[in-house]
């Protein structure tokens, strides 16, 4: 179950045509996507896009009844091999995935798709996750398309646009034979807005009635002497059909301006913050009607040339809004107008910085400097960050920096405290991480993990130190890295190789940094999926003798196994598996059962820890073993003592993790559980009374003493 | 150029966590929506709950000016600094953040802000005090912002049982920065239709304002005085001491007299005294304050009985129930973690069987088995509450044991430091006086402690430099391994 529901949403994806459809972008992209009759959908989930995943999920009934076939991938490859379907016949299909991360691990069923073509339109969906926001390295999927031949669309971030350049993109797909990236940029994926829909289109032929009527085509695939001719035939028939396509449907769009001497060229994804930049240096207005002639990229690639010869002949210069690098774009433009005798001087990463993102600040910057090197008088209003120096210099250093951390409750939190404990004891050790929340091992307060290769590689991270040694390299592998590819490329590997590292296989029942989505390990039952397939078999599997599966919270459990791992030697890889439900998933089940089970009258007990400020010592060790979001402090309410005491918020949601640490690490006596009884029993209430009855008497006692001393 | 101006409203919020952005933005598109604007909000999904923090944009544009124009606004997917007209920070850090990425612009932005803190993992895991001082943050708020609304709205938000995202929209819809009505934003909550009770009772607080209670400045709680020895040792402490001292002597007089018993109070009181004649009124008596400070913590030392103490009391009980809000009769079984080391256990001997056990390396062998794991004790059960009844009643005992006689000699030490150290420069006394202070707690703590105070004034009695001894301080605290302390004494001694 995935961590955001839009059952209620997706019910917006059955209206028909006419009708105003209002949603986020991801919602809009379904609907665009059932408009134009796919007949597959596959992905694998990531931010930004774990949430079209997630709607998809959610809309399986609908895609049923349209005859589409859904599929959660087990990686971005899996995912891209699906298209195979759309090879030889004409069938539509979609398929989203994370980018570049995504594309990378997809790249090689891309290369084979896009070398063999295809018949029915393939659409990539790929969330860009570059710039604010982001959680990957920064790199451009445009260089997967270019190195391919797939065309990649960046539309302007508005849902109507986006809607239509879904359409389009099959489409295009179609006429050149060819896969077309989508490109969804991080912000897009939630924007707002609306558009008027049209009706479902059910996919046809049918998925079965391509199954039951094979066809084979020997130059479709990627073997010589066909893989020879598909390289031609890219360049030859393929790119010039989808020129062609673009150019004649108007998808890249020319908004002319009153200058006639200068324009700006941008990628579609930037035209917002572009028209709003000019617009705060008085050079457009909010509909875009702007001074300067723009071009606007919403194909990326390929290039259209007369488009371009035209746009910049009779120019001065032309500014080029290109973001990442390298600048591929800005350099295929310079060639291009060179060679076609444009005089038009081109400015890109001249005025622009080369690397980050371009943000409204960035932009305005460049675009300052542009039209200050190509205009006699340009005075451009105050910069506003200027504006606000001084406020922003006068709180610097007073502003914390906030790390991000795991969740309250999280039961990657007692591993991380076990392994901190671990090190404490016999010194540090190379730590493998992998990519998922556990990855947030490397801040504060853990500082775990020294270097990560990507999902699913964190035992194949520390393949090479297979080295006989007292401090093994340790690895640590979420459960969804782990069915992405660990069980083969570090597991398998490890066993192959003879390793005796220890690999720790976070498992939390959930792919839970993507949002909660089901795996193959996952312990809840999922209708449409085959699920509680445990990760500990699979490993024994692939021939892991040394395998255990420990509870996350019990720490004095966990240490032992962990010691016992690090220490044992001979008996091969090891694979510790660490087990507990991610408490955001489990608290969204219990929650709302645990209320009507209050309200229905049922006995429930309610478990949250507590801290005597009394008997705080204000050194805050537990805080070092735990960066509970719940476990805080608060000034001393102690007028002698200064330093701030732990503190328990409300949002406790009694993991036990504290009280276990303050075991293991032998903290202070300050920690206590509080287990409220709801609706409690004639039993419940009887020895309650009991012990109240005898322990007031005591307290009264007591009291009446001290206060005889006092 | 033709201006047809008529820009979109543009509104940042900086959220946490949890705190139910999504939520607001819902809110804001919603009631902008009904109410003839066209909106768009952008985000970034799923980020706040792990990371921190994540800011959501919301623009809106009269629908009536898009269509007389026949065309649609640009909007923009982010924050653009200087063109942002309602800035909303759900937390003080997240205010200065808001400023810092300049979105905060005077005369065009409104501001509201919750002025409570959510404090960030470097101010937690801080061995003492790391919390940031953000009243600067406030104050320049209130300069930079067209108009800044701030009080504390997650208090709001608990008094009214809501959550703060809707006391932040009531804050929102009585700043009067969006062209709503007040009952426009009602009506969304109550069409939304979820937990529309209490959304509007926080709405209700929200637009109200800070009340009179949030206004109130919270002062150090003023020693109570309940019995005869307490009126007695007040008295003491107002004739034979100075007056600036008296506040903090009397805290500390009252709670060594808790803490052991009226004699214990008057030999607390008998020190000071004896301290105050070395000390000067040209210095306010700032050392004196000090020593009364961090001696009354050294004899209140926590050892096994005062925790059994302090976790057996009525009014502890008390609090906890009201933290976990508890019903009155409502049943809360409450479970300590105690987990003593042989150090704690022989705390509590009599001096010499204590010293003996911790000189035996045999002796220490044969009692660790009882110290290896934590123990659950249930203060609520009988038989743990009488458990830690009876180690309470051994305070009768407490001064032959163990830990007492250290206890004292150590402080007596310290004492006499600060005494001695007064003849060489005040300023160095001071940081002797103060720097005792990082000897506190139990087990790893507390050792942790010891010996670095003891490095400490080893290094002080070297140079007799208060600085030094500061640095020292600062030092002790930085960090658990004692990394940047060792470094700072290697290179203290290599000045020296």
């Amino acid at each position: 179950m995935a961590e955001r529901s839009f059952r209620k949403e997706v019910e917006k994806l059955r209206i028909g045509a006419g009708e105003e459809f209002a949603g986020e972008g991801i919602l809009a992209i379904t609907k665009a996507l059932l408009q134009s009759g796919v007949a597959y959908v596959g992905g694998y989930q990531g931010s930004p896009i774990s949430h079209l995943m997630d709607v998809l999920s959610d809309a399986q009934d609908i895609l049923g009844e349209l005859g589409i076939h859904f599929e959660t991938s087990a990686n971005e490859a899996t995912a891209a091999a699906m298209a195979a379907a759309s090879v030889n016949y004409p069938l539509r299909g979609a398929v989203t995935f994370k980018s570049t991360v995504g594309t990378n691990v997809a790249s090689d069923a891309l290369a084979n798709l896009a070398s063999g073509g295809v018949t029915g339109g393939v659409v990539v969906i790929v969330g860009e996750d570059y710039g604010e926001g982001s959680s990957i390295m920064q790199e451009r999927t445009h260089a997967f398309a270019m190195k391919s031949q797939m065309w990649l669309l960046d539309p302007r971030p508005n849902i109507p646009g986006i809607v239509k350049t879904v359409e389009q993109a099959f489409e295009l797909s179609e006429a050149s034979n060819t896969p077309v990236f989508l490109q969804m940029r991080i912000r897009s994926c939630h924007v707002h807005g609306s558009f008027v829909a049209k009706d479902n289109v059910r996919p046809s032929p049918s998925m079965r009635d391509a199954m039951e009527n094979p066809v084979r085509d020997l130059s479709r695939i990627v073997l010589p002497p066909a893989s020879f001719l598909h390289e031609h035939e890219k360049v030859e028939k393929r790119w010039p059909a989808a020129v062609d396509y673009i150019q004649s449907h108007g998808m890249n769009e020319t908004f002319e301006g009153r200058r006639k001497d200068i324009g700006f060229i941008v990628q579609g994804g930037l035209y917002n913050t572009l028209i709003r930049t000019l617009e705060r240096l008085g050079l457009s207005d909010s509909y875009g009607d702007s001074d300067i002639p723009i071009y606007v990229l919403n194909v990326a690639y390929p290039l259209v040339d007369d488009e371009i010869v035209t746009f910049c002949s009779g120019k001065n210069a032309v500014l080029l809004v290109e973001e990442g690098q390298p600048n591929f774009i800005e350099q295929a433009i310079g060639s291009l107008l060179r060679n076609a005798g444009v005089g038009a001087v081109l400015s890109g990463k001249g005025v622009f910085p080369m690397a980050g993102e371009y943000t409204a600040q960035v932009q305005r910057a460049g675009i300052v400097k542009f039209l200050s090197n190509h205009q006699a008088v340009f005075r451009p209003p105050t910069d506003p960050m200027e504006q606000v120096a001084e406020f922003v210099s006068e709180i610097d250093g007073f502003v914390p920096p906030r790390p991000p951390g795991l969740c309250t409750g999280c039961p990657e939190r007692p591993v991380f405290a076990s392994l901190k404990m671990l090190q404490e004891e016999l010194g540090e050790f190379h730590v493998s991480a992998d990519i998922g929340c556990h990855l947030f091992s490397i801040l504060p307060p853990f500082n775990i993990g020294n270097t990560t290769m990507g999902y699913g590689l964190g035992a194949a991270g520390a393949s090479a130190f297979n080295t006989e040694s007292d401090k093994p390299a340790i690895s640590i592998m979420g459960d969804g890295g782990f069915w992405h590819n660990g069980l083969t490329s570090g597991i398998g590997n490890a066993v192959f190789n003879k390793s005796d590292a220890l690999t720790i296989v976070v498992d939390n029942n959930y792919s839970a940094a993507t949002g909660g989505q089901d795996l193959l390990s996952s312990k809840g039952d999922h209708g449409g999926r085959s699920t509680q397939h445990p990760i500990e078999t699979a490993v024994r599997g692939v021939g892991v003798k040394w395998t255990k599966t420990v509870k996350t919270y019990d720490i004095g459990e966990m240490r032992k196994a962990l010691k016992e791992a690090v220490t044992k030697k001979g008996t091969g890889p090891k694979v510790l598996v660490a087990q507990s439900e991610c408490m955001l998933n489990r608290q969204r089940r219990e929650k709302p059962l645990f209320a009507k089970a209050v309200s229905d009258g049922k006995r429930v007990i309610k478990e949250r820890f507590g801290v005597d400020e009394e008997t705080c010592t204000g050194d805050h060790a537990c805080i070092r073993l735990s960066g509970c979001p719940s476990l805080t402090v608060k000034p001393n309410p102690d007028p002698l003592k200064r330093q701030p005491v732990s503190y328990v918020d409300n949002s406790c949601v009694g993991c036990g993790n504290c009280g276990e640490v303050a075991h293991e690490a032998v903290l202070c006596p300050s920690f206590y559980k509080a287990e409220v009884i709801f609706n409690p029993g004639g039993f419940d209430r009887f020895v309650w009374d009991l012990r109240q009855k005898f322990i007031s008497w005591l307290q009264k006692r007591a009291d009446q003493r001290r206060l005889r001393a006092a | 150029m033709a201006v047809k101006h008529e820009r979109p409203i543009s509104i940042a919020m900086l959220a946490l966590g949890g705190q139910g952005g999504g939520v607001l933005t819902g809110w804001l598109v919603e009631t902008a929506e009904a109410n003839g604007y066209i909106a768009q909000s952008t985000y970034v999904a799923g980020v706040a709950q792990r990371t921190g923090a994540t800011v959501y944009c919301v623009e809106l544009f009269p629908r009536e000016t898009a269509e007389a124009a026949g065309q649609l606004p640009v909007f923009t997917p982010y924050p653009i600094p200087g063109d942002v007209d309602l800035v909303i920070a759900g937390e003080m850090a997240e205010t200065g953040r808001a400023i810092e990425k300049g979105f905060v612009t005077p005369n065009i932005t409104t501001l509201i802000a919750s002025s409570h803190r959510v404090y960030a993992m470097p101010e937690k895991e801080a061995l003492g005090d790391g919390i940031m001082d953000l009243s600067r943050v406030a104050d320049v708020a209130a300069r930079a912002s067209r108009n800044f609304v701030c009080f504390d709205m997650q208090k709001a938000a608990d008094d009214t049982g809501s959550i703060i995202s809707s006391v932040l929209l009531g804050a929102i819809a009585a700043s009067g920065a969006l062209p709503f009505e007040r009952e426009a934003f009602e009506t969304t909550i109550r069409q939304m239709g979820r937990a529309v009770e209490s959304n509007l009772r926080g709405f209700d607080a929200g637009f109200n304002g800070p009340g009179a209670a949030d206004e109130a400045v919270t002062e150090t709680p003023k020693a109570s005085i309940e019995g005869p020895n307490g009126k007695a040792l007040a008295a003491r402490i107002t004739s034979e001491l100075p007056d600036v001292v008296h506040d903090i002597a009397l805290h500390g007089a009252l709670r060594t007299l808790d803490f052991q018993d009226v004699k214990y109070a008057n030999e607390y009181v008998d020190k000071l005294v004896a301290f105050v004649g070395v000390d000067n009124a040209d210095n306010d008596y700032s050392l004196t304050n000090e020593v009364a400070r961090q001696l009354a913590l050294q004899m209140s030392y926590e050892d096994t009985i005062r925790v059994a103490d302090l976790k057996t009391r009525t009014d502890r009980f008390g609090r906890i129930r009201n933290q976990v809000a508890a019903a009155p009769n409502q049943p809360v079984r409450v479970v300590e973690y105690f987990h003593p080391r042989i150090e704690e256990f022989c705390d509590t001997l009599p001096s010499f069987i204590g010293a003996t056990i911790l000189r035996s390396a045999f002796l220490r062998k044969i009692f660790a088995p009882f110290f290896r794991k934590g123990r659950n004790i249930s203060t609520t059960s009988i038989s743990g509450f009488l458990f830690l009844h009876m180690m309470a009643k051994m305070k009768r005992f407490r001064r032959v044991t163990y830990r007492y006689k250290q206890q004292h000699a150590f402080v007596n030490d310290w004492l006499d430091r600060v005494t001695a150290a007064v003849c060489d420069d005040y300023d160095y006394a001071m940081s002797i006086a103060r720097c005792i202070e990082m000897v506190r707690g139990y087990g790893d703590t507390y050792e942790r402690g010891l010996t670095r105070y003891h490095a400490t004034v080893g290094a002080g009695a070297a140079t007799k430099n208060a600085e030094a001894v500061r640095q020292l301080h600062r030092a002790a605290l930085a960090d658990e391994k004692g990394k940047v302390f060792r470094e700072t004494l290697a290179v203290l001694e290599g000045n020296g």
